[in-house]
């Protein structure tokens, strides 16, 4: 438009001359943004040199205080930032020495005496000692601190109970004692096989107490300790930059024990959430990685990006809950004909066409080395009985609409439709899609007010335990009004198993129970989409996106 | 000109007041709250970050306090960003939005104007076909069109300017440019149509008797009534302009006001919608009494009227 006015300006030069020259200003606008815009390397280009990495974000994250943080943003600075106990192995997520040199388990398993390293230093050059992580668990666990995940620190002895404010620091006895300096033990309620695991998570990881206590942090929300000037951490980066939706920058932490093996000078965290905006971002060299792509564009990056585009296994399962409060969801047989009418295989194939995999029970298969029986099945004809049987008892001849809630977006709303006609045809149900906000859906769901839900759940750590519990009676998470006393019982003996063969005998049971009586449909297991450059290094798929930094380079596509 | 500067700042304040009223009671009275989140909060918890953020009060007292803390100029934490005040988010987010949407008008103006008294001038000529019909399309164009379109060929293709981001004045050229060019097809249409009106009237026909050049008939004698339409327009464009817009942020990734504006809402920010709102609010009532005063002088009939 701009061109095409000069262009007729021009034309009529002659009557207009004054007006023209009067105007000279916007050749000479035009000639500077052609001098700004000279053609300048790109972020990925320049990255080789300065070794720094440009990661798409996704999201802004709410926190930047482990204790209080919530997602996986939060997950994704605060790995750079901070180290716990232990650490992680960059492929399989096995526990490696961290802040911990050495560790040794009772035989009993309930015991874990960690030694560690003397050489630990927080940013400013303080010693990390024994007493920082203990500082820490009381800082998480006290609850006067408000934190949503300090439920992660359960398995500690006694924490549940302090956490919920029946007994103080002094008398609750919390599983933790500081032996000496750098030698911490804690102590477990029950064994748990992954618990080294569970250390990675944030919500394990020290802070520095004189910085938390110098704002005031320790029990208050929201203090000034996280801004760049003021963070202490004792992880392989430092905080040193962050602009509100914009970017957070990190770099390399020179007192951190390890130093020496970190290849990269800088992180660059950039919250980019629309992730047409995100590819965007990545194909002009903007980024390195980015957090997701839309489905929409699998396709054309496929053929467009083949070596680029990665469909990585992602520790999560999208399902429906079933209100079991409200007819027709009440009997187990409309449950089991819902489920059943479902092709999961056609659902994955044709709709969602990005790699997911078909959910067979709730569980991922292989998480943690748990395989549930394949037990959640496509079966017309049955569903058609099953319905069948329950229109009989109750005399009816078909069933009332079923309301179908979902949060608004696209990817739901396709799913939505697809069931929506795999019903129609198999159960000749009407099924009433209604898409509610964001917040308006959580509410409604947790406050019992739907028929048959939307949901999706990311597993914390690696093992069906994560994904198992949400369906213990009166559990928080559950919200479909489903209480069965066989399920808790396995799960509490899951919980408190001596062997593996004890534990997945136990949940292989609460799976059985979860397809017998249908609480919920599993529909899909998710995978992790992203776009990533050839020249980064040292990065591998891993089930929870876990991507320790310190193992990661920069390095020319054509070397080995 | 004094009583009207007064007089509207009088009444600014009843006003702000009837807006951050019903922007507190609507936000609290709409479904869901800020701690509702996917992964199950236990009550106990919930009860503390409620008491946290005063939540626990009666709503009445609550409201009483906000409105004190407001007169102190004190718009509280953000509830999604607890680590930063409103007032700090607002602070670094306008700025932003400030020079995009300044960058913007100066497109916008600077291609609307000329584009428009040319066609004004030359009516029914292809000079006047051509900038109208493209402004006609600029105007049916939505910015999350153009925007792609104008990162395809300057910056996928030509390389000349960065894609995203707002990090040095090469990132500026173009959102301004997107926003600026959605902009100048509104201008372009509604000089054009202010500047034929004028070009009518007798004084404009007695000056060109008198010998007068079409430049000067342009700039001394037809712009001053011509570009009344457009001073009208500028306010509210201008507010709207400077506190930033969602999709150019999006499209561009640009940290500025308009995403706090719709993602407060969404995330149930209740300090924050309330902050923003109530300096758009302000920006709105600021601007108008600006524009008042500037058809004022541009208007010796309005400046009677007042």
């Amino acid at each position: 438009m701009l061109a095409s006015f000069l262009f007729c300006a021009s034309q009529s030069m002659q009557i207009f001359y004054p007006l023209i020259q009067h105007f000279r200003f916007l050749a000479i606008g035009a000639f500077l943004l052609v001098a700004l815009g000279c053609s300048q390397p790109s972020n990925v280009e320049k990255a080789l040199e300065e070794k720094i990495l440009h990661f798409g974000l996704g999201a802004e994250p709410q926190h930047l205080d482990p204790h209080l943080s919530t997602s996986v943003a939060a997950h994704n600075i605060l790995s750079a930032l901070l180290e716990g106990l232990v650490s992680e192995d960059p492929k399989s997520l096995k526990p490696l020495p961290g802040m911990a040199k050495s560790w040794e388990i009772s035989e009993d398993a309930k015991t874990y005496t960690f030694t560690l390293r003397q050489n630990g230093r927080w940013s400013n050059g303080d010693p990390v000692t024994a007493h920082d992580f203990a500082y820490s668990f009381r800082r998480i666990l006290n609850p006067n601190l408000g934190s949503q995940y300090a439920s992660m620190l359960y398995p500690l002895k006694n924490a549940s109970s302090y956490h919920q404010g029946h007994k103080a620091w002094e008398e609750a006895e919390v599983g933790v004692a500081v032996l000496d300096d750098f030698t911490l033990q804690l102590t477990l309620e029950n064994p748990v096989p992954y618990f080294l695991q569970l250390l990675n998570h944030y919500s394990w990881f020290p802070v520095h107490r004189p910085t938390i206590e110098k704002h005031g942090a320790y029990e208050k929300i929201g203090t000034a300790w996280t801004k760049p000037q003021n963070f202490v951490g004792n992880g392989p980066f430092l905080l040193s930059g962050h602009q509100i939706n914009s970017v957070i920058e990190v770099k390399k932490n020179d007192a951190y024990w390890d130093a020496d093996a970190v290849q990269l000078k800088g992180i660059r965290f950039y919250p980019i959430e629309a992730t047409f905006t995100e590819e965007r971002a990545y194909r002009s060299g903007f980024l390195h990685l980015t957090q997701s792509v839309s489905a929409d564009r699998i396709d054309f990056l496929k053929e467009k990006y083949p070596d680029d585009l990665h469909f990585e296994p992602y520790l999560g399962t999208y399902f429906y809950r079933f209100n079991l409060k409200a007819p027709p969801f009440d009997d187990q047989r409309v449950r089991q004909a819902f489920c059943l009418a479902v092709d999961r295989e056609r659902l994955v194939d044709k709709v969602l066409k990005g790699g997911q995999l078909p959910a067979t029970s709730f569980t991922p298969p292989g998480t943690g080395g748990f395989s549930p029986t394949p037990r959640f099945r496509y079966d017309p004809d049955s569903a058609k009985k099953l319905l069948q049987s329950y229109l009989q008892e109750k005399g009816l001849d078909r069933l009332p609409p079923i309301e179908l809630t979902y949060n608004t977006s696209e990817g739901h709303k396709k799913v939505a439709e697809a069931l929506h006609g795999m019903w129609k045809d198999t159960l000749g149900v009407e099924i009433r899609l209604l898409n509610m906000e964001w917040k308006v859906f959580l509410s409604s769901v947790a406050k019992g007010e739907f028929t048959l839900a939307r949901a999706g759940w990311i597993g914390d750590y690696v093992d069906p335990h994560t994904f198992l519990h949400m369906w213990r009676s009166g559990e928080g998470l559950n919200m479909t009004g489903w209480t069965n006393n066989l399920y808790d019982g396995a799960l509490q003996r899951a919980e408190m198993a001596g062997s593996e063969e004890e534990r997945w005998a136990n949940f292989q049971t609460c799976e059985e129970l979860l397809a017998e009586e249908v609480p919920i449909l599993p529909l899909y297991f998710y995978v992790h989409l992203t776009l990533r450059h050839p020249t980064v290094k040292g990065w591998h798929p891993t089930l929870l996106d876990h991507h320790p930094y310190k193992y990661v380079y920069l390095e020319k596509e054509d070397s080995p | 000109m004094r009583k009207l500067i007064i007089s509207r700042v009088l009444q600014a304040v009843p006003t702000l007041w009837v807006i951050a009223t019903l922007t507190f009671f609507m936000t609290r009275y709409a479904p869901g709250g800020p701690f509702d989140s996917e992964r199950a909060i236990p009550e106990e918890i919930k009860i503390k970050l409620q008491s946290h953020f005063g939540l626990d009060r009666p709503l009445f007292d609550q409201y009483l306090l906000y409105l004190k803390n407001l007169l102190q100029g004190d718009l509280g934490p953000s509830f999604k960003y607890p680590e930063w005040e409103v007032s700090e988010l607002i602070a670094t987010a306008f700025p932003v939005s400030l020079t995009l949407g300044l960058l913007s008008l100066l497109i916008a103006l600077m291609v609307g104007i000329p584009a428009g008294m040319i066609a004004a001038l030359r009516k029914n000529s292809w000079v006047d076909y051509l900038p109208m019909s493209l402004s006609m399309a600029g105007i049916c164009l939505p910015t999350f069109v153009l925007g792609p379109l104008l990162i395809y060929a300057l910056s996928t293709q030509l390389g000349m300017f960065p894609p995203l981001g707002w990090y040095g004045p090469a990132d500026w050229v173009l959102p301004s440019l997107t926003l600026g060019l959605f902009y100048a097809a509104y201008i372009a249409r509604l000089t054009r149509a202010g500047m034929l009106e004028t070009l009518q009237q007798d004084y404009v026909r007695t000056a060109r008797a008198k010998g007068a050049t079409s430049w000067r008939i342009l700039t001394k004698h037809a712009a001053r009534g011509g570009l009344l339409p457009v001073v009208t327009f500028l306010g509210p464009a201008f507010a709207g302009l400077i506190t930033g817009s969602f999709v150019i942020e999006s499209i561009f990734f640009i940290p500025g006001l308009g995403k706090f504006f719709v993602t407060a809402a969404f995330n149930r920010d209740y300090t924050m919608v309330l902050g923003t709102v109530l300096f758009y609010a302000s920006l709105i009532i600021l601007l108008n009494l600006l524009v008042d005063l500037l058809q004022a002088w541009l208007d010796p009939k309005a400046r009677q009227e007042k």
